[in-house]
């Protein structure tokens, strides 16, 4: 229940008062929510929780974990311990 | 996909499990609290790829499995009622009640229906003047913002028609009680990333302090997963008592405030049974009497139904993480996904059905 998928804004509306958006989920597109996340605009990812953007994804801090996870697998490459390929 | 795609890297994630094996030096026993990452473990093997010296023990993060029984009876009493349309997150409909479940109800005519976000129910309130929309309002702190949202909107559109029944439940209570039980084996959590997501993580640094265990705030891909058993082996290695942020891309230490601000607006913190587990003190959120008119158990009057579990189901003590799901002498037996005896054989969150489909029945 509280997965949670990452999606891309394509698009923002006004609806009932609240700040709606459609949403990419790869090819799959749906309504969601972004009146808990007023900054968001169209081109940004967002995780989206029954229907709610629940948080900006921030692309630098993915972007530095991903580099910093990298680093581990040609540590082990240098070092020749793991099975990094 | 985006977001997705490159935390699943194979090699990556071998990578980290590598640096796991290489930091580890003795035995740790690790629980992740929510049950959406407990998937993510089994399914993706992770807990077989992990050095022995990692236990990880399953936690109550599943809001299938701990909605009290009597609640789920009230739900099933509101949802027979001819003039209602009840409204649930899918999860919901195969929980077992004391008797049946709702899925039964909507077999026997009853207008259940499942929704994709509770303002879909809010909708169906507006469409349906004529009827009574009730939304069971279920989980942790992730389905908080949605849920109180309804309520907001359907104040805001005037709507006499919708109430929610509520059982809300929240990650730091649970933790308290599990820590603060004689049994307690867990030495460093994986805190729950979306959970994370909308309240931050500034509840914990006091729990840190109390229990003197480090905690890891952890995301839902395999490679989010080994980060943070990794992080949280770096942490009892050094010695290091304190929160850290694996999941940083989607996490801050503040969280969602305008979120916090809603549920704080709508709901407050009361005392909350949990199925299998008993009450723990000031570990859910109810309506605030201000929105009392939104109470689906004023609105109907369900009287307090005394319900009892199957005796041989020990979810309880797996969702304490006292127990794993093969331990029980009913899995897979009398207990099947068809014909669970408990909640935690039935949810997409819940650690025995996790264990059932993904074939774990070895230690």
């Amino acid at each position: 229940m509280c997965l949670g998928v990452p999606g891309k804004i394509v698009e923002t509306y006004e609806k009932g008062g609240l700040k709606m958006a459609r949403v990419d989920f790869g090819g799959v597109f749906r309504e969601a929510c972004l009146d808990y996340v007023p900054e968001a605009r169209v081109g940004e990812y967002c995780v989206i929780h029954v229907g709610f953007a629940i948080s900006v994804l921030s692309e630098e801090d993915a972007l530095e974990t991903l580099d910093l996870l990298r680093q581990i697998g040609s540590l082990e490459e240098e070092l020749g311990t793991g099975s990094a390929a | 996909m985006k977001y997705v795609t490159e935390y699943r890297d194979a090699a990556l994630v071998k990578s980290v499990i590598e640096e796991i094996r290489r930091t580890v030096t003795r035995p740790w026993t690790l629980m992740e609290i929510c049950g959406g990452q407990t998937h993510a473990i089994v399914r993706h093997g992770i807990d077989q790829l992990l050095p022995p010296e990692i236990e990880l023990v399953h936690g109550p993060g599943c809001p299938v499995c701990v909605t009290p029984l009597e609640l789920i009876d009230k739900a099933l009493e509101i949802a027979a009622r001819p003039d209602v349309i009840f409204c649930s997150y899918g999860d919901m409909l195969r929980v077992p009640g004391s008797k049946r479940d709702l899925f039964s109800v909507k077999a026997q005519g009853g207008d259940v229906r499942v929704v994709y976000s509770p303002l879909d129910a809010v909708a169906l309130a507006q469409q349906h003047p004529d009827k009574q929309v009730v939304f069971f309002a279920i989980g942790f702190e992730t389905t908080a913002p949605p849920n109180v949202m309804s309520v907001l909107q359907a104040q805001k559109l005037g709507l006499k028609n919708y109430s929610i029944l509520v059982s809300h439940v929240r990650v730091p209570p649970a933790i308290n009680a599990i820590l603060s039980s004689p049994h307690n084996r867990v030495q460093g959590f994986l805190l729950a990333g979306h959970v994370s997501a909308v309240m931050g993580y500034w509840e914990y640094p006091p729990l840190v302090e109390k229990f003197r265990i480090p905690m890891v705030v952890t995301g839902f891909e395999p490679l989010d997963i080994v980060q943070g058993i990794l992080t949280t082996v770096q942490l009892l290695e050094a010695g290091k008592i304190e929160v850290a942020n694996a999941y940083q891309r989607a996490v801050t230490f503040d969280g969602l405030k305008p979120a916090q601000a809603a549920i704080n607006k709508v709901f407050m913190e009361c005392d909350r049974k949990w199925r299998g587990i008993g009450m723990i003190p000031m570990s859910g959120w109810c309506l605030r009497p201000e929105f009392g008119e939104y109470n689906a158990e004023k609105r109907f009057d369900v009287a307090d139904i005394h319900a009892e579990e199957s005796p041989l189901c020990i979810a309880g003590e797996i969702l304490q993480g006292l127990k794993k799901p093969h331990h029980c002498p009913a899995f897979g037996k009398q207990c099947t996904p068809e014909n669970p005896l408990g909640a935690t054989m039935v949810s997409s969150e819940g650690a025995c059905a996790a264990y059932y489909k993904y074939k774990r029945v070895e230690a």
